[in-house]
C-alpha cells in the first residue's frame, strides 16, 4: 500500500515535471529571429495592418475612430470568453514592447514577459509572416493614437484558463515556418497565397475545428460553425457548397464592396473584415482572390445554422 | 429583360405586403430577393459591365425605397425563428435602432434620387447606398452562407 502511494507519487511528479518541461514558452523557437536591419517601410506596414483585420480585435469599443485600437471588446469562442489586448503604442498596450517582443508575439504566440497567448490571438497564421513585414506592421501600429487602458482578464473556464496548457497544444500547431513562395507559380499567386495563410488570417474562420481546437486538413477553408455565436460561415473552396460559381473577380468585389455576385452584401463579422480589405491595393485583393480560386474544392455545408 | 425583373421584383414586394401578416418570414425574404436582384443590376452597370440606362438607375432607387419603407413591417415578435431566417436577435432587442437603420437608409434613397441622371452620380451614390447593406447586416443578421 505505501510502495503503491510512493510509485504514484513519483509517477505524480515526473507527469507534473514533462507537462512543465513540454509547456514551456521556451521551447517555441518561432519568432526568435532577429529582426531585419533597416529602416521600416511604414506604406508597407499599414497593407499588412489592413490585411491582418488587427481592429477586427483590437479596436476600442463603442466609438468609430478606426484608428484607437485600446482593445477589451469581448470575444465570445467555444472555449470561453476573451477580452482583447489594447495594442496601441500607449503604456497600457505596446507602447514599451521592442520590435523583437513584437516579432516574438506575432510568430511564436509569446508575451514579452514569456507566457503564452491564446491562438484567439491567430499567431497559427502570423508565424506565416516574413520578419521583415512584422517590423513594418510594428513601425505602424506606432504611429497609430496612444489608448490609455487595458482589457479586463479573459473569462475562461478551467481546463482552458491554465495558459502554460497551451504549451501542448502550440507543440502540435505551430511549426514556426515563414511562407515560401512556389517558385512555379505567378508572383500574384504567391503574393495571394501569402496574405491569406499569413496576415489575413482567413482560415482561422472560414474553417471548421476539431474537438481540440484545431483545424484539420480537410476542413480547411470549408466553412463550419460561427465560433463566436450564431449561424454558419461559409465555405471559400470552389466547390460546389463553395464559391464554385465565383469568378475571380467576384471575390475582388466582395473584398472591396462587400457585395456578392447575387446583389447580396457580407454580414456579420465580414463586414467589419471588409471594411480593412478595402483599403488593400487592387492588386492585392486580386492576388488574394487568385489564391482562392486556387484552393482545392472541399465540401462544406450549404444554408444557414 | 431587365425591366421585366425589376418589375417583378416591385410587384412581388406589393404583392407579398398584402402576405405579410400571414408569413412574415417569407415576404421579408422575397422583399431582400428584390433589393439583391435590383444591386446585382446596378452593381453591373456601376463597374460598366452593362451599358449606363438613367431609367434602370430609377427603378433601382425604387425597389430600394420600398423596402426600405416596408421592410420592418416584417419582423413581428412571432418571426424570430423558423423558414431557415437568418434574422439575428438583436432586431427584437433594439427594435428602435433597427427600425432607424431603414429610415436613414430612406433618407439617402432619397437624397441619391437626383443622382440618376449619369454614370458618374449614380456610380457614387450606388456606392454609398450599398455601404448601408453591410452596417445592417453586420448587426442584425446572423452568419449564413
Amino acid at each position: 500500500m505505501r510502495r503503491t502511494l510512493v510509485i504514484l507519487a513519483v509517477l505524480g511528479l515526473l507527469g507534473a515535471l514533462a507537462f512543465w518541461f513540454l509547456t514551456d514558452p521556451g521551447l517555441q523557437r518561432a519568432g526568435l529571429e532577429p529582426v531585419p536591419a533597416g529602416e521600416a517601410d511604414l506604406a508597407n506596414g499599414r497593407t499588412l495592418f489592413f490585411a491582418g483585420d488587427c481592429t477586427s480585435c483590437h479596436l476600442s469599443p463603442n466609438q468609430d475612430d478606426r484608428t484607437r485600437l485600446g482593445g477589451g471588446k469581448p470575444l465570445p469562442s467555444p472555449f470561453g470568453t476573451f477580452y482583447p489586448p489594447n495594442i496601441s503604442p500607449h503604456a497600457d498596450g505596446i507602447g514599451s514592447w521592442t520590435p523583437e517582443q513584437f516579432l516574438r508575439a506575432m510568430r511564436g504566440g509569446v508575451s514579452p514577459d514569456g507566457r503564452h497567448y491564446y491562438p484567439a490571438f491567430p499567431y497559427t497564421s502570423y508565424q506565416r509572416m516574413r520578419p521583415a513585414d512584422v517590423r513594418d506592421l510594428f513601425a505602424y501600429l506606432k504611429t497609430l493614437p496612444a489608448v490609455p487602458g487595458r482589457a479586463p482578464d479573459h473569462a475562461l473556464p478551467f481546463p482552458f484558463n491554465v495558459r502554460r496548457g497551451l504549451g501542448l497544444w502550440k507543440l502540435a500547431v505551430l511549426d514556426g515556418k515563414v511562407f515560401e513562395p512556389d517558385p512555379a507559380k505567378s508572383p500574384s499567386l504567391n503574393r495571394g497565397a501569402y496574405l491569406v495563410e499569413g496576415a489575413a488570417h482567413c482560415a482561422e474562420c472560414h474553417s471548421a475545428r476539431n474537438a481540440l481546437g484545431m483545424i484539420p486538413a480537410e476542413r480547411r477553408y470549408a466553412g463550419g460553425p460561427n465560433p463566436e455565436g450564431k449561424g454558419f460561415v461559409p465555405n471559400i473552396t470552389p466547390d460546389k457548397t463553395g464559391l464554385a460559381d465565383w469568378s475571380k473577380g467576384d471575390i475582388a468585389e466582395v473584398l472591396s464592396s462587400g457585395l456578392t455576385p447575387e446583389g447580396d452584401s457580407v454580414g456579420s463579422n465580414m463586414v467589419e473584415v471588409v471594411r480593412n480589405t478595402s483599403q488593400l491595393a487592387p492588386a492585392d485583393r486580386d492576388a488574394i482572390a487568385e489564391y482562392i480560386k486556387s484552393l482545392p474544392p472541399r465540401v462544406g455545408r450549404k444554408g444557414p445554422q | 429583360m431587365l425591366r421585366t425583373v425589376l418589375l417583378t421584383a416591385a410587384l412581388a414586394v406589393g404583392a407579398t405586403a398584402v402576405l405579410a401578416q400571414g408569413d412574415p418570414i417569407a415576404t421579408r425574404k422575397q422583399t431582400m430577393k428584390g433589393v439583391g436582384d435590383a444591386t446585382k443590376i446596378g452593381s453591373a452597370m456601376a463597374k460598366g459591365e452593362a451599358p449606363f440606362d438613367a431609367a434602370k438607375a430609377k427603378e433601382i432607387l425604387q425597389v430600394y425605397a420600398n423596402a426600405a419603407d416596408k421592410m420592418h413591417n416584417y419582423f413581428p415578435e412571432n418571426s424570430k425563428t423558423g423558414g431557415e431566417t437568418t434574422a439575428a436577435p438583436t432586431i427584437w432587442q433594439n427594435q428602435a435602432e433597427f427600425r432607424k437603420r431603414f429610415d436613414d437608409w430612406a433618407a439617402e434613397i432619397k437624397k441619391a434620387s437626383a443622382q440618376t441622371d449619369n454614370l458618374d452620380n449614380f456610380k457614387a451614390a450606388f456606392g454609398n447606398l450599398t455601404k448601408a447593406c453591410g452596417g445592417c447586416h453586420e448587426t442584425f443578421r446572423i452568419k449564413k452562407s
